[in-house]
C-alpha cells in the first residue's frame, strides 16, 4: 500500500471527482459536501504522509505501468514535490469550506470540478515527465475554466473567454517546445533529458537552447511574469472569491515548473546549456515587481489590488529562484506557501467586504455605510503578512530572500524588494482607509449584514496558517533548506529515477 | 517531403497567428484550431519523417529505429489532438456565452465606436 503511495495525491481527487460527478445528478449538495470532505480528508493525510516520506531526503521514482524510466511515465516524490502538494492540500481545505458556506450550490459541477483541479494540480507537481507534466497542466486548466465560468454573467464570461483564449495559445507554444525538445533529445523523461542535453552536439546546442526558451515563455506566462501577466489581474478579481482563492497556487504551478525543469534539466549539469535561464529572469522578476506594485497602487477595487499582490509575490519569487542559490531558493519556498496562504485569505476577505457593501461592492471610490470591524481586523492582519513587515510570515520570507542576494546585486534587487514592498504598503493602507474608515455616518441606516460564520472561519483558518507559519519558521525553514539543497543537486534525483528498475516486468533490451 | 511538410506548419502557423490576433471570437477560434493543427504535425515530424516502416515491433526484424517509425511522437500527437478538441470545444461555448449574454462577438465584448476603428 505504501508502495503506491506517490500515485495517492493524483488518485484520490480524481476518483473523487468521478463519484461527485456521478452522485450529483441525483444527491442533494448536503451528500456531495459529504464526499467533498472525506476526499479532502484523505488528502490532507496523504500530503502529511508523502512530507514525511520525503523529508529524510529521499527521493521516491515511481514507475507508473512498472514501465522503465526512460520508456514510461515516472512519478517522482521529492521534497520540493511534496512541499507543493501539502501546500496545495493546505489551502484547499479553507476554499472548500469557504464554497461549502453557499457557492456550492450556485456553481454547476462544483465540487467535481473542485477535485479535478486538485488532481491536475497535485500531478503538476508530481509527475517527472515534461509531457506528462503538459497533460496535467490541461486537466487543471480545464477545471479551472469550469470553476472560473460555473454561474457567470456578463463581464466575467466576457475574462473568461480571454483566460481560455491565452492558456490555449500558451499550451499550444508549450507542445511546440515539447515536439522540439524531443526531435531534439528523443527523450522527454526529464532525468533523461538532464543527461542528453549535456552531451548535446554542438551544432545542436542553438536549437536545443531555442526550444528551452520556448518552453521557459511558457512557464512564465503561467507564473504571470512581465509581459505575460495581462491576463491576471482581470481574471482574478472577476472569479468568485472560493475559486479565486484557490487560483493563488496557480501562477505557483508556473514557478513551480520553472525551478524544478531549469535546476534538473537545464541546471548545473547541462554542459553547454547550463544556468542559462536566470539572468534574464532576475531582472523580469524585478521588473514585474515593480509593475505589480504600481497596481496595487493604482487599482480601484480591493481584489483588483489584490491579483496584483499575487503578481507581486510572482515577481519575488522568480528573483529569489533566479538567484538559484540555496538560500535564496530557501527563503522563495517560504515566501511562495506564505504569499499562497495569505493573498487567499486577502480574496477571502474581499468578499466580506464585498457583500457588506451591497451595491458599492469592492469599489473603492463611493463612501458606503460602515462594515462590520471584524473584516477589518482580518484585513489589517493580512495586509500586515503580504506587506512583509514584522512580525508576521510575510516578512520572515522577504528577509532570508534579501539575506542570500550576493553582493554584487544587493543595490538593485533590494531596491526593486523594498521599493516594490513600499508601494504595496502604500496601496494597501491606502486600499484599507477608503474601504473601513472613509464611511458614511450610521445614522438610521440598516447595520450590514452580519457574514456567515464559515465564511469567517475558512478566513480566519488562512490567516492562522500565516500565524502558524510565523511560529513554526524554525522548523519550516529548516526544511526549505534541504529542499533547496536537494533541488540544487540534479545529480542525486537522476540517479535514482535511472537506478529504479520494474519489478515485476522483464528489463527490455 | 521534409519542406512540403515544413511549409505546411510555416503556413498553417501564419494563418494561425494571423486569425488569433483578430478581435472577433469567431476567427480567435479558427486560428487557435489551425495552430493546434500546426503543432500536432510538428510533434509528428519530431519523430522523423520515414516512409514505409511499421511503428510496432515485428517478430524477425531487429528491434531498432532503423527498422522502425518512431512510435512515441504519435502517442504524444493523439494525447495532444484530443486534448486539443476539448480545449476548442470549450472555447466555442465559452464564446457562445460571450455573444448570448452580452450580445458582440468581440473578444472584449464591446464593440469598438466608428470612429475609434
Amino acid at each position: 500500500m505504501m508502495m503506491h503511495l506517490p500515485t495517492f495525491p493524483i488518485l484520490v481527487p480524481l476518483v473523487a471527482g468521478a463519484i461527485l460527478l456521478l452522485l450529483e445528478r441525483r444527491q442533494s449538495t448536503s451528500v456531495l459536501r459529504v464526499g467533498a470532505w472525506i476526499s479532502m480528508a484523505a488528502q490532507v493525510a496523504v500530503a502529511v504522509a508523502l512530507v514525511g516520506a520525503a523529508s529524510g531526503g529521499e527521493i521516491i521514482a515511481y514507475l507508473v505501468g512498472d514501465w522503465p524510466s526512460r520508456l514510461g511515465i515516472t512519478l517522482v516524490v521529492d521534497r520540493l514535490s511534496a512541499l507543493m502538494v501539502l501546500t496545495t492540500t493546505l489551502l484547499a481545505v479553507p476554499c472548500l469550506l469557504h464554497a461549502s458556506a453557499g457557492w456550492d450550490k450556485r456553481a454547476l459541477h462544483f465540487h467535481a470540478l473542485f477535485q479535478l483541479q486538485l488532481a491536475g494540480l497535485n500531478g503538476s507537481f508530481m509527475t517527472g515527465d515534461l509531457f506528462n507534466l503538459f497533460v496535467f497542466f490541461e486537466v487543471m486548466l480545464i477545471a479551472s475554466y469550469g470553476l472560473l465560468l460555473s454561474g457567470a454573467l456578463g463581464p466575467r464570461i466576457a475574462a473568461g473567454l480571454h483566460y481560455v483564449v491565452f492558456n490555449i495559445a500558451a499550451s499550444t507554444l508549450f507542445l511546440i517546445a515539447l515536439g522540439l525538445l524531443y526531435g531534439m533529445l528523443g527523450t522527454l523523461n526529464m532525468a533523461e533529458m538532464a543527461v542528453r542535453v549535456a552531451e548535446t552536439a554542438p551544432e545542436d546546442v542553438a536549437m536545443v537552447k531555442a526550444a528551452a526558451g520556448l518552453l521557459l515563455v511558457v512557464f512564465c506566462a503561467k507564473a504571470a511574469l512581465l509581459p505575460l501577466y495581462i491576463w491576471l489581474p482581470e481574471t482574478y478579481s472577476r472569479a468568485p472569491a472560493a475559486v479565486a482563492a484557490l487560483f493563488t497556487i496557480m501562477t505557483k504551478v508556473g514557478l513551480y515548473a520553472v525551478l524544478r525543469v531549469y535546476t534538473l534539466v537545464f541546471g548545473s549539469l547541462a554542459g553547454p546549456l547550463a544556468d542559462f535561464a536566470w539572468d534574464a529572469l532576475v531582472a523580469a522578476g524585478a521588473v514585474t515587481l515593480v509593475v505589480a506594485a504600481i497596481g496595487v497602487v493604482g487599482a480601484t477595487r480591493l481584489r483588483a489590488a489584490v491579483a496584483y499582490l499575487v503578481m507581486l509575490s510572482a515577481g519575488t519569487l522568480f528573483i529569489a529562484f533566479a538567484l538559484a542559490n540555496a538560500d535564496a531558493i530557501s527563503g522563495g519556498l517560504y515566501y511562495l506557501a506564505h504569499s499562497v496562504f495569505v493573498t487567499a485569505a486577502l480574496f477571502l476577505i474581499a468578499d466580506l467586504v464585498q457583500r457588506q457593501r451591497g451595491s458599492m461592492g469592492d469599489h473603492l471610490l463611493p463612501i458606503a455605510p460602515p462594515t462590520r470591524s471584524a473584516s477589518g481586523m482580518m484585513y489589517a492582519i493580512a495586509a500586515v503578512s503580504v506587506a512583509g513587515l514584522p512580525p508576521l510570515s510575510g516578512f520572515i520570507g522577504k528577509f532570508v530572500v534579501l539575506d542570500a542576494v550576493p553582493a554584487a546585486d544587493t543595490a538593485w534587487i533590494w531596491a526593486a524588494i523594498l521599493g516594490g514592498s513600499l508601494l504595496a504598503i502604500i496601496g494597501l493602507s491606502r486600499t484599507g482607509t477608503r474601504l473601513f474608515w472613509r464611511v458614511e455616518a450610521i445614522g438610521d441606516a440598516k447595520p450590514p449584514p452580519s457574514p456567515r460564520p464559515i465564511e469567517v472561519g475558512a478566513t480566519v483558518l488562512l490567516l492562522a496558517y500565516g500565524v502558524a507559519m510565523t511560529i513554526g519558521a524554525g522548523p519550516i525553514l529548516r526544511y526549505t533548506d534541504a529542499t533547496a539543497r536537494q533541488v540544487l543537486d540534479p545529480g542525486s534525483y537522476i540517479q535514482q529515477v535511472q537506478d529504479t528498475q520494474p519489478q515485476i516486468r522483464e528489463p527490455s533490451p | 517531403m521534409e519542406f512540403a511538410l515544413a511549409t505546411a506548419i510555416g503556413v498553417l502557423t501564419g494563418g494561425g497567428v494571423y486569425l488569433l490576433l483578430r478581435a472577433r471570437t469567431f476567427d480567435v477560434i479558427l486560428g487557435l484550431t489551425l495552430l493546434s493543427y500546426a503543432t500536432n504535425l510538428l510533434i509528428f515530424s519530431a519523430g522523423r519523417l520515414v516512409v514505409g516502416k511499421p511503428p510496432v515491433l515485428l517478430d524477425g526484424v531487429e528491434a531498432t529505429l532503423a527498422n522502425h517509425a518512431d512510435p512515441l511522437p504519435q502517442a504524444l500527437v493523439l494525447t495532444a489532438i484530443v486534448i486539443a478538441f476539448a480545449m476548442t470545444a470549450v472555447a466555442v461555448v465559452v464564446a457562445m456565452r460571450n455573444h448570448a449574454d452580452l450580445r458582440s462577438d468581440h473578444v472584449d465584448a464591446d464593440e469598438p465606436s466608428e470612429n475609434q476603428r
